[in-house]
């Protein structure tokens, strides 16, 4: 049974026909005691399905912690958004509902390479000498 | 912002599934930012105050 019903498909579909470049969803999980995983599993996959642009790499946190700790990542499910370069997007958690949307804009972002945000914005991120880490909490609906 | 420099990583965290970071900073509702896990940024901002208060870690 899917989880987007085939009228979201279609505007997915839509939403990532002029992804210009591929992206790669890198996402770890674990076969155990995590409840989510399976689901973000199942939405990821149908999401590959709907761009030829887009593939999932899966790895197990636990078997592959060192590859996880490269990403930044000690958390399943936990995906991180890979497009020409790893640009440090991350998403925590199971992308459902509005972290669905979150998630299509990150790959368009990604893919793209441009964050669409104004030349000011750009400015003050272009002088940024020292590492900044963003944490944005935020729920499904 | 993680797009447009490589000093930046962005995690956005699914609240309801990871109740231990939800007290560990203290969030009360949500959008709520922790940027270098201690300067808060509550609610949804407009884009420049966001990347000005993140950037230089001081509320406008």
């Amino acid at each position: 049974m899917p989880i987007l019903s085939p009228s979201d498909a279609d505007r997915v579909r839509a939403m990532l026909a002029d992804l210009p470049n591929p992206v790669r969803l890198v996402f770890f999980t674990q076969t155990l005691n995590c409840e989510t995983c399976e689901p973000t599993k199942q939405i990821l996959g149908e999401l590959a399905e709907l761009s030829s642009q887009i593939t999932v790499q899966e790895h197990n946190l636990l078997l592959e912690g060192d590859l996880a700790a490269s990403f930044g990542i000690d958390r399943v499910p936990s995906i991180a958004v890979v497009g020409a370069q790893d640009y440090g997007i991350r998403f925590l958690g199971i992308p459902s509902g509005y972290e669905f949307m979150s998630l299509l804009d990150a790959i368009q972002v990604a893919s793209a390479g441009d964050s669409g945000l104004t030349e000011a914005s750009r400015a003050m991120l272009a002088g940024l000498e020292s590492p900044l880490s963003l944490q944005v909490f935020v729920t499904p609906t | 912002m993680a797009v447009e420099s490589g000093k930046v990583t962005s995690f956005i965290v699914e609240a309801s599934e990871y109740p231990d970071l939800v007290r560990q900073y203290r969030v009360s509702g949500v959008p709520k930012t922790m940027v270098n896990e201690t300067v808060e940024i509550l609610g949804a901002r407009p884009e420049e105050d966001f990347v000005r208060t993140a950037v230089g870690g001081v509320v406008p």
